[in-house]
């Protein structure tokens, strides 16, 4: 008998074993961060096999790159149709996602280089290329030389008219390479598309392209501009540079998140009026009248006058030829055998052609630009981080009045979410626009520490469609994917996130989300180390089914992160109820209300025809009445649009 | 008996299945492609690298190295606010590099120097010397900068700061013309990020200098 119970338990027990075994090894943690614990925290390491942490969303898949491109560097992703094109330093990689769940290799083009950035325009492919030993040829080894006709700074044009083989058709060179590029089209220029080329490694020489210059003045210098490259679609080999516009002139001193005191006319106006203006950097300062006078009195003295009270004119003469050579000493420029310093590249430019402004994430500036003329940007307002920012890119909120620049401080190299760095560096900084200006409202970053193996900061992402919210799905390299609500811009809040253990537990190793963006109904990431992601949104407290699937109405033909699109939502009864769901959230509707309009959508789905627009006719009566008490009046107002708009529709 | 038999049966069945729900617990399965992604790995090493390229990372490991010991001065040396975030970024974001140098120099069976924030040891002539790189501070600007407080703490910090930024500019030109160099992904990448975020820095130095030396706010 006690041998009977003893063969029982132990294999009851064995049982159980196997069971927490079996709970200690399972990958997927899913569940919410609290104030003590968030389950990204310690989980295990691994390249195939880490622990993994997800929250209000699922994984749809992960997917190996295609053997050749193992073990190189994944980096950004465009998409086409039903295609994701991501990039990878071995060359592009095609991936058919008409199955998020199961994406299928289409195509790839060896072509190594970094960072391979893609994007699309129609039946066209770019590739943007920096790397010393990127070739023309797009062959293996590198080159060697310093200058060398082999080698490819700049942006490949490939036609993808058959997409399963893709043809390596221009190159065009620049003087910096292309670190990134954004495509964008001129609504006034059907014939052409164009490129801004962003390009921040060093010059190269001038005797392997004709007219680099890594000089200090600006007129003729490399550094200081961005290059526009222009494509005319019916004959894309004759693609080339049109203008190098210099977006970077007289940029005033980075003190503070707000406006730069000066612009461009105070300086003008400054001179105008006889004051002293130097150059500092790449920018002119006004002189304060402080240290004018103390110049001058030094000049005065040392030829035996009083003080500045008894300046003559020489002695103004000689202070305003001076002046530059003694800040230029005072400031250390004298000593710069090379060119002035200052912001004279820029990351990334996001383009956000339907409201013709763009925003520039250049060195430690993050500008808003005017792109009415594409060939012709200018600049119109700067902003600069007093907590010493290096701005990487920038997505503006769908209306446009909202922009945030992520901080990619590090360069996407270096472990910046340690429990030890600072909230504020390596961050998000969002601002609104108010009359063409920026302003400062907060910041953002990934609310869980990450380990020093693990390269992580802000990085790319993009808008998910959700109606009447600004809401962005982020890859913070290793620190996982982030989806954050920004609608009021001083308050940013995680909803929803996916995290995996490092690459390597034991030492770091570079892996994680490079970009991550929503395109047509699920999210892709392109995972540095590890492949190719797909994740969908799930509902929760922070988003509902109906925002989801109202989100899913929103279709792209293609999707370049860097040129937003104006999102639209098509009418729909999943909008009208998102709305619903969301003032019932914010509480602006009374829960009366939300019950009669919820139900009154559900009547007018079940009938048709006239029934069915009367039934939405006087439901849009009513909340537009509604609208007038509510506490988001606007957003009732949306509500009552949405309704109208199903009215309109043909069952 | 039997009753006892269909127990223990039923338990090795439980374990069984426990063991088989585990295998399909696990999210997303794939075929796991570790080999060839840790021959890959591997193969990182595959970019051929020169002598400019190691003299470049283990010379930049003690630039660094006495950047982070001036700007470890602030505190100390009554720094401003803005002087305060400044060094405070300088610190964070340099020792992690010197790691990621040390690191490829470890990958590539090099020595790994042990950052000497006085420069490079060298033997010349059989002698050992220690050879400072460009832009690094003299003994003597490195006592006047420990021997400052205050608000002269802040300027002679930018002005040196600026000279040594400088150094690591000139440091990244002289390895990008050197015949081989700079093709390994990880030296073009340090290489370029340094050269553009301590360009940056510098711009950003000479405006708060200036600012200072004229009393604007």
């Amino acid at each position: 008998m006690v041998v009977t119970h003893k063969a029982r338990f132990l294999t009851l027990a064995l049982g159980l074993i196997a069971l927490g075994a079996c709970a200690k090894s399972s990958s997927t943690v899913s569940s919410a961060p609290t104030p003590n614990r968030d389950p990204r925290v310690g989980l295990r390491g691994g390249q195939d096999n880490a622990g993994e942490a997800t929250w209000n969303l699922k994984v749809m898949s992960k997917t190996s790159p295609p053997q050749r491109f193992v073990g190189a560097t994944n980096s950004d992703i465009t998409f086409t149709g039903n295609y994701a094109i991501q990039g990878n330093y071995n060359g592009p990689v095609i991936w058919d996602i008409s199955n998020p769940a199961q994406p299928k290799l289409k195509a790839s083009y060896y072509c190594p280089a970094s960072q391979n950035d893609v994007s699309v325009f129609k039946n066209l492919m770019f590739v943007s290329a920096e790397a010393y030993n990127s070739r023309l040829d797009c062959a293996d080894g590198g080159v060697p030389d310093s200058v060398s006709r082999d080698r490819m700074r700049g942006i490949r044009v490939f036609d993808i008219s058959d997409i399963t083989s893709p043809k390596y058709i221009a190159s065009v060179q620049t003087c910096r390479g292309s670190h990134t590029h954004t495509v964008v089209e001129d609504p006034k220029d059907k014939e052409n598309v164009y490129i801004y080329v962003s390009g921040s490694a060093p010059v190269r020489s001038p005797n392997e392209l004709a007219g680099c210059l890594n000089a200090g003045q600006e007129e003729n210098s490399s550094l200081f501009r961005i290059e526009v490259i222009k494509v005319p679609l019916a004959n894309p080999t004759a693609a080339a540079i049109v203008s190098r516009p210099r977006i970077f002139q007289n940029l005033t001193a980075p003190t503070s998140h707000g406006l730069a005191p000066d612009d461009i006319a105070a300086v003008q106006a400054a001179k105008a009026r006889g004051e002293f203006v130097v150059r500092i950097g790449n920018s002119e300062q006004v002189v304060g009248g402080n240290f004018t006078r103390q110049l001058l009195d030094s000049i005065v003295k040392a030829r035996g006058g009083a003080g500045a009270a008894a300046a003559t004119a020489a002695d103004t003469a000689t202070l305003r030829s001076g002046i530059q050579a003694y800040v230029d000493r005072m400031v250390g420029a004298q000593n710069s055998s090379g060119p002035r310093p200052g912001p004279s590249q820029c990351h990334d430019i996001t383009v956000y052609p339907s409201l013709g402004l763009a925003g520039g994430a250049c060195g430690g500036y993050g500008l808003l630009l005017d792109i009415s003329d594409v060939a012709n940007p200018v600049r119109i307002d700067q902003v600069a981080d007093s907590n010493f920012a290096y701005w990487h890119s920038a997505t503006f909120n769908n209306d446009g009045t909202a922009i945030l620049f992520s901080d990619e401080w590090g360069g996407g190299g270096a472990p910046k979410c340690r429990a030890s760095d600072p909230k504020e560096w390596g961050a998000d900084a969002i601002f609104t626009i108010e009359n063409r200006k920026m302003k400062f409202k907060s910041y953002y970053k990934l609310p869980a520490p990450q380990t020093a193996v693990e390269n992580c900061v802000a990085h790319n992402g993009s808008l998910i469609p959700i109606p009447g919210r600004d809401v962005m799905v982020q890859g913070w390299y290793q620190g996982g994917i982030s989806i954050f609500d920004w609608t009021d811009p001083a308050n940013p809040k995680e909803i929803a996130f996916h995290d995996r253990g490092p690459v390597d537990s034991t030492r770091f190793t570079m892996g994680g989300s490079w970009s991550v963006y929503w395109y047509n109904g699920a999210m892709f990431s392109s995972e540095i180390a590890r492949g190719f992601d797909a994740f969908e949104l799930t509902p929760s407290e922070f988003i509902s089914q109906n925002e989801i699937d109202a989100a899913k109405t929103v279709h792209f033909d293609y999707f370049n992160a860097q040129g937003q699109p104006k999102l639209v939502w098509p009418p729909s009864f999943a909008l009208a109820r998102s709305y619903v769901d969301q003032l019932e959230r914010n509480k602006c509707l009374s829960s009366a209300r939300i019950s009669a309009v919820r139900q009154g959508l559900d009547n007018a789905e079940k009938a048709s025809g006239s029934a069915r627009s009367t039934a939405l006719n006087q439901m849009t009566t009513q909340l537009e009445s509604d609208a007038r008490g509510s506490c988001d009046g606007a957003r009732v107002q949306k509500l009552a649009a949405a309704v109208k708009d199903l009215a309109n529709v043909l069952p | 008996m039997i009753r006892t038999h269909n127990r223990s049966r039923a338990a090795a069945l439980l374990a069984t299945v426990a063991l088989v729900a585990c295998s399909s617990a696990t999210v997303g399965s794939r075929q796991a492609s570790m080999s060839p992604a840790e021959k890959a790995r591997a193969d990182s090493t595959k970019w051929p690298y020169t002598k400019a390229d190691i003299d470049f990372m283990s010379g930049m490991i003690h630039h660094h190295a006495q950047a982070i010991e001036m700007a470890k001065l602030a505190p100390t040396n009554g720094a401003g606010s803005s002087v305060s975030i400044l060094t405070g970024r300088v610190i964070n974001a340099q020792t992690d590099e010197i790691h990621v140098m040390q690191q490829w120099l470890g990958e590539r069976n090099q020595p790994v120097p042990e950052p000497n924030p006085k420069g490079m040891k060298m033997v010349m002539d059989g002698v050992e010397h220690v050879m400072p790189m460009p832009g690094m501070l003299t003994d003597a600007q490195m006592d006047t900068l420990k021997a400052a407080r205050g608000k002269d703490f802040d300027q002679y910090f930018l002005r040196y700061m600026i000279q040594h930024h400088q150094g690591a500019v000139t440091m990244v030109k002289t390895l990008i013309s050197s015949r081989g160099a700079a093709l390994d992904e990880t030296v073009f990448k340090v290489a370029s990020d340094i050269n553009v975020d301590q360009e940056t820095e510098i711009a950003r130095m000479q405006k708060m200098l200036f600012n200072m030396l004229t009393d604007k706010p």
